[in-house]
């Protein structure tokens, strides 16, 4: 019996004529375009300089910070006012103001000061702009240090003590951010489409009346939900598949860790999205109704889940919300094993949280889904 | 023993009656005919009944098993097709009647005889999409659905609604081959029309059976003489009609008012009194009263 209504679904998929497109186009689009957008990194500040100096020491320091390809060069001029225009106009993200007697002081007192004023409206392009902009004068400060050093190389002078932080990203050594966002939209996809479509379906069936007739016939609600449920399993397998094709061949990022661990998990992450969806669409009569709470319900878990924003970053009572957000530790996990090469053994805590979510989901939609009312 | 057997059923929605203490016995065989308007609670029993929701008191047997306790029984038994076409409007004709065939365990070879009198009309347009069918191809289809399992009991909530009258002919000639073939049928409608072609009717109201009874009876209990009234200007008529000392009833029946009038007033002085209102044209004839009369007048006594 249960094989009857699979294929009953199945034909009704594929001869949706939006379905099947969707399908393949959310996950090229998604692949091709949004690690491309959604990319925290800050690049092309356009910064103003403000030179009140012009000597030789002052020109490096502007071509030093010019060529290190996080800023562009917007103007510079010779008074902060007219650096401020730039900022008021839009044109200049960032103001490095270099005071007069810069090369003076640097070579008379060893010491001097420059001045970074940020347009702090986009708050990260701000501060990260200008966090930059200070390592990169730590960096001429240094030079200049040791230049000075060895030109002078007098016993006399104390060369000041002083030690520099070299980082090593572990995993992603480039800090490349594609690496890190390309597994977590996956798991954004199969959300939206695992979780949305099997909604939409049994609400579509609840408003074409077919529902009755269904649940005249001998088929159980269990058979009956679990028709629904494997097309959808079926479809996030592809979905998945395809996107982890293109992540190989667009971004060359292959998971460190086994695809065997990602399977699995997806496995069961499918369960409990689209167990979420099939609950959302017992309790909705129509289609704007069951998008409604869906969006409603994706947004928050997406928002809260720490796919742009870390988790450990957010307020405590919001940590203790994501508790209970699948999401989050299908993200984990899909970056712990594309990042880290993460063994199943490492990750059960989210193993054993999938499954409960899984477990309570599917549970909660074959109760709700009430034959006799 | 009896196909159908409902004892002092009540659902409310909300407050609101939609069955109130209906109790009736359907025989075997029996083509049982439920006639009543629209929001009659016609809709609500069938659902009962086919186990799609549950009394709120009452009981309700089908081939002796209860609709409740036993609701999984009854699904494989029962045959029903709503008044809305519920059939998934984009697989083929073929692909749905194949899909309710393998749901109910079996296949549409077994039961072929018993629908290809109706299947046959719809064939050529077998590797048609079930929503492309015209409003008559699509009953006719769902009704090969729901009898695709070769149900004992067949539930039909206002088949012919909505569909031609040609095609209402077809369905109900359909009906009666199927009464032949021994399954118990019951069907609802609005058409009073409808109703002289079932073996029993029960009028229905406001979630009450206001009669039950076998069309012929309850035409012939129908108590008064009846007149058939016309003149030239009818949209004045009803209401002069209505003002007419002697006149107990007067309402509209298709192109003339059926009219009812108690020992004081007679055809001859009807006439004049139309006359003096300025009506031409006057025809009262005397006619035999239909089963719409009778239920005009029961719920009229109804205090409706």
């Amino acid at each position: 019996m249960i094989k009857f209504l699979i294929e009953k679904e199945f034909k009704q998929i594929f001869r949706n004529s939006f379905i099947p497109r969707m399908i393949i186009m959310m996950p090229l689009m998604m692949m091709l375009i949004f690690p491309w957008a959604a990319n925290q990194e800050v690049k092309n500040i356009k910064l103003s300089v403000v030179d009140n100096d012009r000597t030789t020491m002052s020109g490096n320091l502007v071509r030093k910070v010019s060529s290190s390809g996080y800023f562009i060069l917007n103007s510079v001029t010779g008074s902060y006012t007219d650096a401020m225009k730039d900022i008021d106009s839009g044109s200049s993200d960032i103001i490095l103001e270099i005071p007069a007697d810069f090369e003076k002081q640097m070579m008379d007192d060893k010491h001097s000061t420059v001045m970074i004023s940020a347009n702090s409206v986009n708050g990260t392009k701000g501060t990260l702009g200008s966090s930059y902009l200070a390592s990169i004068l730590n960096d001429y400060s240094a030079e200049l240090r040791s230049d000075m050093m060895q030109n002078l190389s007098i016993s006399a002078v104390q060369e000041p003590r002083s030690f520099s932080i070299v980082p090593e990203y572990k995993f992603n050594p480039r800090l490349d951010y594609k690496v890190f966002m390309v597994p977590a939209l996956m798991v954004m996809l199969l959300t939206m489409i695992t979780g949305f479509l099997p909604a939409l379906n049994i609400v579509s069936e609840k408003e074409a009346g077919t529902i009755e007739q269904i649940n005249v016939t001998p088929a159980s609600r269990f058979q009956f939900i679990l028709a629904k449920l494997i097309p959808y399993w079926c479809i996030g397998f592809v979905i998945l598949t395809i996107c982890m094709g293109l992540a190989v061949c667009v971004y060359s990022i292959i998971p460190v860790g086994s695809l065997l661990t990602i399977y699995l998990f997806a496995m069961i992450y499918i369960l409990v999205v689209s167990g979420m969806g099939l609950v959302i669409s017992n309790y909705s009569d129509t289609m704007q109704q069951a998008m409604f709470v869906m969006f409603f319900f994706v947004m928050i878990l997406l928002l809260m889940s720490g796919l742009f924003t870390p988790v450990g970053s957010m307020p405590d009572w919001a940590q203790y919300i994501t508790i209970l957000n699948p999401l989050k530790y299908f993200i984990q996990v899909m970056r712990l094993v594309y990042l880290k090469g993460s063994g199943f053994f490492q990750m059960i805590p989210q193993f054993l949280s999938l499954c409960c979510f899984a477990l309570f989901f599917n549970v909660w939609a074959i109760l709700s889904y009430r034959k006799s009312s | 023993m009896n196909a159908v057997s409902v004892n002092r059923l009540c659902k409310s929605y909300n407050g609101v009656k939609a069955l109130d203490d209906v109790s009736f016995d359907v025989a075997k065989g029996e083509l049982y005919g439920i006639i009543g308007p629209d929001g009659a609670g016609k809709t609500t029993l069938f659902r009962i009944l086919t186990t799609l929701i549950l009394p709120d008191k009452g009981t309700a047997l089908v081939q002796s098993t209860d609709v409740v306790k036993d609701y999984s029984t009854i699904r494989s038994i029962i045959g029903y097709m709503p008044g809305k076409f519920s059939l998934y409007q984009d697989l083929t004709v073929e692909e749905n009647l194949n899909f309710f065939a393998t749901v109910f365990n079996t296949t549409v070879k077994e039961n072929y005889h018993l629908i290809e009198d109706i299947y046959k009309h719809i064939e050529p347009f077998r590797t048609r999409r079930a929503g492309k069918l015209s409003g008559g191809m699509k009953q006719k289809l769902a009704l090969s659905c729901a009898l695709i399992h070769k149900p004992d009991v067949l539930f039909l909530d206002e088949p012919t609604t909505g569909v031609d009258p040609v095609s209402r002919k077809e369905f109900w000639e359909m009906l009666m081959k199927l009464k032949k073939q021994g399954i118990t049928i019951i069907v609802s409608t609005p058409y009073m029309d409808e109703a002289k072609l079932c073996d029993r009717i029960a009028l229905m109201q406001n979630g009450k059976f206001l009669r039950i009874d076998t069309p012929d009876n309850i035409v012939a209990s129908y108590p008064y003489r009846l007149w058939a009234v016309r003149s030239s200007s009818m949209h004045i008529l009803l209401d002069d009609l209505r003002s007419c000392q002697g006149i107990t009833s007067s309402f509209s029946f298709g192109t003339c008012y059926h009219a009812t009038m108690d020992e004081t007033l007679t055809v001859e002085k009807l006439k004049r009194y139309l006359l003096d209102k300025g009506h031409h044209n006057i025809e009262i004839n005397e006619i035999s009263p239909t089963v719409e009369d009778c239920f005009m007048l029961l719920l009229k006594e109804d205090g409706v």
